[in-house]
C-alpha cells in the first residue's frame, strides 16, 4: 500500500482497529510517523504562507 | 579509453529579505557573498580565459557574456577551492573540480553549509534575515539553474554527443527531481510534479542558458586546455538536497558519457520531440506514459534507464574498476527497480518522492487543495538552507532519507579542498597564502608578490595540481614568492 492509499485509509483505520492483522499494525506505526512527522513540521512552517509564497519571487536566473 | 570524468556542480540560491518585499536581489545577494565568514579570499575574477559566449558547434560571438560587472564586485575563493559570487541576481557557489561523483555530491552539499553561514552574517549585518533556498524556481515562471559540469574530450564530436546524451538528460528526469507543485511557463496544469526545471527548456540544443534554455547547451568554454579539452554544461537538472540523489544523478550522467566516448552506447535511442517529453517526463507522476521514439514505437522514461543501466553496468565491470561504481551502479539498479514496483519507498533517496510524501500528508490530514499556498510554502520551505528550517533536514535528522555523508565529512569539506584535482592547489592557495592572491579563474592563479608585475600560474590540466604532485611544494613554500620560485625553478 502506497503512503498515499495509507492517508486515504487513515479515516478507516480506528474502525478496525479491533481486529487488526499484524501487517496492519505495521501500517498504523507508520502512519504515526507520518502524522508526526507533520506535528514537528508544523512547529517550524512559515507563520503566514501566503504572504511568504507571494513575496518569494526570483528574477535574473539561469 | 575515455577521459576521466573530471566534474563539479554550480547552483544559484534563490534569496528573500525578510520584511521587505522590495530588496534588490543583485544587492543583497552582493551582501551574502561579501558577508561569508569562512576562510576564502576576494578575488578579482580573471576573464581573459573565459568565453561563455563560444558555441561547441563551431560558431562564436566571443564578446557575448564578457563583460559581468556585478561578477566582477564580488568574487571569492574557497580554501575548498569553490567559488562564492554573484551570479545575476543570486549567490552561486560554483564547487570545485572534483575525481568522482561522490566527491562532487559531497561539496555540493558543502556549498549548503557556506550558503548558511553567509546567510547568517549577512542578516546579522543587514538587521534583516536573509533566508537562502537551494531549489529552481520561485513557481512564478522564474527559473535559476543548477548546473553541473563534466570533462570530455575535445576528440568527442559535439555532435555525438548531442545525439547520445539527449535522451539521457530527458529520461533520467524520474531521478534527479526534486518535485515541485504546479506548473509554469504555460505547461499543462498539474498539482505537483517530478522536477522544478523542465517546464523551463524549449530548445532541443543551443547556447542560451536564461530564456529558450535548451535540453543540451554547446556553451563551448573548457576551463582547461582547449586542444584537449571540452566541459559539457548540463543544464537541465534540478539542484538536490538528497545524497544519494545527487551522487545518482552526477555518476550515472558521468558514467554515461565516458560510456559515450568509448562508443558504448549503442544506440541513442532518439526521441520524436525531446523538448515535448521533457515537461511530459516531469508531468508523468506514474511513469507510465509513453514516449515516441523517431524511430517508431514508444518506450517510457523507466524503459529507456533501464537500457541505459544494463549497458553501463556492462561498461563498469568491463572497464572501470573503482568501487564508487559498483556502489553508482546498485543505487540505481535499486532506484529503478523501486521507481517500476513502489515509487513511495524511494521516500528515503528522492527528493521529489520524499517531497510528495509530505505535501500528500498534509492534504489528507487538514483537506488542503493543491493551489493552497501552504503547499507551495512547504514546497519552499523544503529547501532553506538553514537547517532549523528545511524540511529535507527534518527528514534526514529522522532518518526518514539516507545520508551519504557525515557532517563532519560536509564540515571538512567546507574548508579543505579535494585532494585528487588541481582545486587543491587553488584551495591550498587559499589558505596558505592568502595575502599575495589577487586574481582566480578556473584554470590559473595570478599573485602579487611585490615585483612589478603580477605572476600568473596557469592551471590547464583539471588532473594536475592534486596533493600526490604540490602538496610538498606547498608544505615547504614560505610564501607566495618561495611558491613562485619553486614552480618557476
Amino acid at each position: 500500500m502506497s503512503d498515499r492509499e495509507r492517508g486515504r485509509a487513515e479515516s478507516n483505520r480506528h474502525e478496525d482497529a479491533e481486529e487488526q492483522s499484524p501487517e496492519t499494525v505495521e501500517i498504523d506505526t507508520d502512519l504515526d510517523a507520518l502524522d508526526d512527522l507533520l506535528d514537528e513540521i508544523d512547529e517550524v512552517l512559515e507563520e503566514n504562507a501566503e504572504e511568504f509564497v507571494k513575496n518569494y519571487v526570483q528574477k535574473g536566473g539561469q | 579509453m575515455a577521459l576521466h570524468k573530471v566534474l563539479g556542480t554550480e547552483t544559484e540560491y534563490g534569496i528573500v529579505v525578510r520584511g521587505d518585499p522590495a530588496f534588490n536581489p543583485a544587492v543583497a545577494s552582493s551582501l551574502v557573498v561579501n558577508s561569508y565568514p569562512g576562510e576564502r579570499v576576494k578575488v578579482q575574477w580573471s576573464y581573459e580565459e573565459e568565453s561563455p559566449g563560444r558555441d561547441a558547434r563551431g560558431f562564436g560571438h566571443d564578446t557575448y557574456g564578457l563583460i559581468d560587472p556585478e561578477g566582477a564586485v564580488v568574487n571569492s575563493v574557497l580554501s575548498n577551492g569553490a567559488r562564492l559570487y554573484v551570479d545575476h541576481a543570486h549567490p552561486e557557489y560554483s564547487g570545485p573540480e572534483t575525481y568522482d561523483p561522490r566527491e562532487a555530491a559531497l561539496y555540493d552539499k558543502a556549498g549548503e553549509v557556506v550558503m548558511h553561514r553567509a546567510s547568517v552574517a549577512a542578516s546579522g549585518a543587514a538587521g534583516r534575515q536573509v533566508s537562502l533556498y537551494k531549489n529552481n524556481s520561485d513557481g512564478k515562471g522564474n527559473s535559476y539553474g543548477a548546473h553541473e559540469n563534466y570533462l570530455l574530450s575535445r576528440e568527442t564530436p559535439f555532435g555525438e554527443v548531442i545525439r547520445y546524451a539527449m535522451t539521457f538528460m530527458v529520461t533520467r528526469q524520474i531521478f534527479t527531481g526534486a518535485g515541485k507543485v504546479g506548473r509554469e511557463n504555460d505547461r499543462p496544469d498539474i498539482d505537483f510534479q517530478v522536477t522544478q526545471r523542465a517546464d523551463f527548456f524549449e530548445e532541443e540544443v543551443g547556447l542560451e542558458t536564461t530564456l529558450k534554455r535548451p535540453i543540451i547547451n554547446t556553451r563551448d568554454e573548457p576551463h582547461g586546455d582547449p586542444a584537449l579539452y571540452r566541459r559539457l554544461h548540463v543544464i537541465i537538472g534540478d539542484a538536490n538536497l538528497s545524497e544519494y540523489q545527487n551522487f545518482l544523478k552526477l555518476g550515472s550522467t558521468a558514467l554515461m558519457l565516458a560510456a559515450l566516448e568509448d562508443g558504448a552506447i549503442p544506440d541513442s535511442l532518439d526521441l520524436a520531440d525531446p523538448v515535448e517529453a521533457c515537461w511530459q517526463v516531469s508531468h508523468d507522476l506514474n511513469l507510465g506514459r509513453p514516449l515516441e521514439l523517431d524511430g517508431g514505437g514508444t518506450a517510457t522514461a523507466l524503459e529507456i534507464q533501464g537500457r541505459y543501466l544494463e549497458w553501463l553496468s556492462k561498461y563498469v565491470e568491463k572497464e572501470l574498476d573503482d568501487p564508487v561504481w559498483d556502489q553508482l551502479i546498485a543505487e540505481w539498479e535499486r532506484t529503478l527497480s523501486l521507481l517500476g514496483s513502489d515509487p513511495d519507498r524511494l521516500a528515503d533517496t528522492l527528493d521529489w518522492v520524499a517531497k510528495r510524501r509530505l505535501l500528500e500528508g498534509y492534504v489528507a490530514r487538514d483537506g488542503l487543495k493543491w493551489n493552497n499556498s501552504k503547499l507551495r510554502a512547504l514546497d519552499l520551505q523544503y529547501h532553506d538552507v538553514d537547517p532549523e528550517k528545511s524540511l529535507y533536514r527534518r527528514l534526514a535528522s529522522r532518518g526518514s532519507m539516507r545520508r551519504l555523508f557525515t557532517d563532519e565529512e560536509i564540515a571538512a569539506a567546507v574548508s579543505s579542498p579535494p585532494m585528487r584535482t588541481r582545486a587543491y592547489f587553488r584551495g591550498r592557495c587559499v589558505s596558505d597564502f592568502p595575502g599575495s592572491l589577487v586574481a582566480a579563474n578556473w584554470d590559473s592563479l595570478v599573485f602579487d608578490i611585490g615585483e612589478s608585475h603580477l605572476k600568473r600560474i596557469p592551471m590547464m590540466e583539471p588532473l594536475r595540481g592534486g596533493a600526490e604532485l604540490v602538496g610538498d611544494l606547498l608544505d615547504s613554500a614560505e610564501d607566495a614568492a618561495d611558491l613562485l620560485r619553486r614552480l618557476e625553478g
